[in-house]
């Protein structure tokens, strides 16, 4: 897919490139949101993603007032005895854990833990590789060949790896995941967006600004990054799930916050205990979860995308 | 051509470089004591000194350095350990395991994926294409592992038809390459954890054949191959799919990078005795040579992909000129 719109040639500003002076930022985010809103009216899946989405927002939010009992909390039958490995009930949506632990707490819970970590690492991955990007394309020469060396060094390091290495180095916690989604992520957006700056830096509206005295910081703050304003928001739309299922598989594979419940936590324990092969419930659960949250956000992303490259509108 | 694949190899090199002295110093520079992480700092302090003289710990860091990257260059990666055997031993042993995988999962999802990409395309704006998108992503969204538990539960213990884990039957033991993997009973085995990975990457070759077909089939040849009166699926395979098929293997090279971190997982999964189930293993023994030489040959492994793949594209398309 990256690969595609790393392909796609100037999308989001047919229009203005069209003007000769850039348009206010204001009216422009105001046109984006339009667009975008339009774009949801007209799609089904987008319009679904967005709800979905906005459910596990609210999850997310409330996840402590919303869970029934506490991750950890034990619970024990009449007789006394640990509810080991009990198939879903009324009592327990989603049963429970072979030490008679509430799986449906936990799911709840690790809503809060996948939402905090995909959003933090788009975050900071968005913003550092948009800044690259802009300064590599807009400057050229050789800030730009340093620059992109050292995006292709970083498409050299194997992920996973380089993730569970940083993690058992400095101790499991979720600020070091999301500083390993960080660290490695930037280079795609850098990439996408300096071949997009390439473009909209040879338009007229930017020569014309630097003939009328505008500095290098203004050109780039005011007249390119809102012209790549859109496909910086879809790229992120995107990373948000990348560290969504970064995060999962790293406490997949034990490096996790062990204090911490999140859906990769779940699954881990669920696998090291080896009953993931009977307690279906168990497994079901976390991995469902995934699927959606990341579903609703790939679906949201549509509308965006339609935003971002105008060929896809009449599709 | 010559000279771009020179070029390009000396690159790599000096990229590889690169990614060993970043390992080198993430695991000798952090925070605390960096030797913690290599020797138990809870033993005897005066086993605890003989040991890092045995693995020359206690030399400056810049001549441990020098050290490392003279016998790097050598190919020797110091020996694990847990195993007690050279790094390179151990690795020579995985690396067949590992390759095999993943060749196998790109050849399940390219072949699904053209096939399927160019299906979608004739079927534009159809049930049949919006299902198609949907599936794919469904299995683009779906963690790898979880996938791989699934699969496990359901055709594994459940019904039955495959194995659940392992290379081989337990118990079997077998020392050459051809009495290892050249048998049914591996082919077996490798079925499942193939599909699983395959099914991951289905959707980026899914996709982008299906907007690459879509392009093409706006061409003057093919309209001339309808007025011909050529089979709907003669014109879909023979004329149509045959020129989409670039872009999706220039994507190829960009997504297999993922594909290697990513199987990591399905090894664990599996208990399939390859490099990333290796990694895990001794990131988790503190086994920090065999960690660093598996990620140094991960990372060759990822750069010599990316190369292959850019010289297929070249001799693929004659339009492509190198300089």
């Amino acid at each position: 897919m990256q690969a595609a719109q790393e392909q796609a040639p100037s999308p989001a500003s047919a229009s203005a490139s069209a003007s000769a002076s850039p348009p206010p930022r204001a009216h422009h985010s105001q046109s984006l949101a339009a667009l975008f809103s339009a774009n949801l009216r007209q799609d089904r899946l987008a319009l679904t993603g967005v709800v979905l989405l906005t459910f596990f927002l609210v999850v997310g939010i409330f996840a402590e007032s919303l869970a029934p009992h506490g991750p950890r909390e034990r619970h024990y039958d009449d007789a006394g005895r640990i509810r080991r490995l009990e198939p879903p009930s009324l009592a327990h949506p989603f049963g429970t854990t072979d030490v008679g632990r509430d799986i449906f707490s936990q799911v709840i819970l690790g809503t809060r833990t996948a939402l905090i970590v995909g959003f933090l690492a788009a975050l900071l991955v968005t913003l550092v590789g948009a800044v690259v990007g802009i300064v590599a394309g807009y400057y050229g020469g050789w800030p730009d060949a340093v620059l992109m060396r050292i995006v292709d060094f970083f498409y050299a390091i194997p992920f996973i790896p380089f993730a569970i290495v940083l993690a058992a180095i400095l101790q499991p916690s979720i600020w070091n995941i999301i500083l390993a989604v960080s660290l490695l992520t930037w280079r795609t957006v850098a990439r996408i967006v300096r071949s997009q700056v390439l473009s909209i830096a040879q338009r007229p509206y930017i020569k014309a600004a630097r003939v009328a005295g505008a500095g290098h910081t203004r050109i780039m703050t005011r007249y390119i990054l809102p012209n790549v304003l859109p496909l910086v928001l879809l790229e992120m739309a995107f990373m948000v799930n990348w560290a969504i299922m970064a995060e999962a598989s790293i406490a997949f594979l034990g490096f996790g916050d062990p204090r911490l419940t999140s859906w990769g936590q779940i699954l881990h324990l669920n696998f090291v205990s080896g009953y993931w092969r009977i307690a279906w419930w168990w497994t079901v659960p976390p991995g469902l979860a995934i699927i959606l949250l990341l579903l609703s956000i790939f679906f949201v992303a549509r509308a965006l995308e339609a935003v971002v490259d105008p060929r896809l509108r009449n599709r | 051509m010559a000279v771009f694949v020179a070029k390009r190899l000396a690159t790599m090199i000096l990229m590889l470089l690169l990614v060993a002295t970043m390992i080198f110093l993430m695991f000798r520079t952090m925070p605390g004591d960096p030797t913690a992480s290599m020797v138990d700092p809870s033993i005897p302090r005066e086993a605890r000194q003989a040991l890092l003289e045995r693995y020359g710990l206690h030399e400056s860091l810049w001549t441990q350095y020098r050290i490392f990257m003279a016998d790097l260059v050598r190919l020797d990666f110091g020996s694990s350990y847990f195993y007690n055997r050279p790094v390179l031993e151990v690795i020579g042993e995985r690396l067949p395991a590992t390759l095999i995988l993943m060749f196998a999962a790109m050849l399940f999802a390219y072949a699904l994926g053209v096939l399927g990409g160019a299906w979608m395309a004739w079927n534009r704006g159809t049930w049949r294409e919006a299902a198609g998108i949907t599936f794919s992503l469904i299995f683009r969204s779906a963690p790898t592992f979880w996938v791989g538990l699934m699969a496990v539960m359901l055709f594994a213990v459940t019904l039955g038809w495959f194995p659940a884990q392992g290379m081989r039957t337990t118990g079997y033991t077998g020392d050459t390459f051809r009495e290892v993997f050249v048998s049914l009973d591996f082919l077996r085995h490798l079925i499942l954890p193939a599909a699983v990975a395959g099914l991951y990457f289905l959707a980026t070759p899914l996709l982008i054949m299906r907007n690459s077909m879509l392009e093409v089939m706006s061409e003057d040849y093919i309209e001339m191959a309808r007025a011909k009166g050529l089979r709907e699926i003669r014109i879909l395979y023979k004329h149509a799919a045959r020129n989409a098929l670039l872009p999706v293997v220039t994507a190829g090279a960009l997504f297999i990078g993922a594909a290697i971190g990513g199987q990591v997982l399905i090894e664990v999964v599996f208990s399939w005795p390859g490099l990333g189930r290796e990694i895990v293993q001794a990131v988790t023994r503190s086994d920090y040579p065999l960690a660093q030489g598996i990620f140094i040959i991960i990372s060759a492994l990822v750069m010599s992909m990316n190369l292959a793949a850019d010289i297929v594209y070249g001799l693929l398309d004659p339009r492509i000129t190198y300089h």
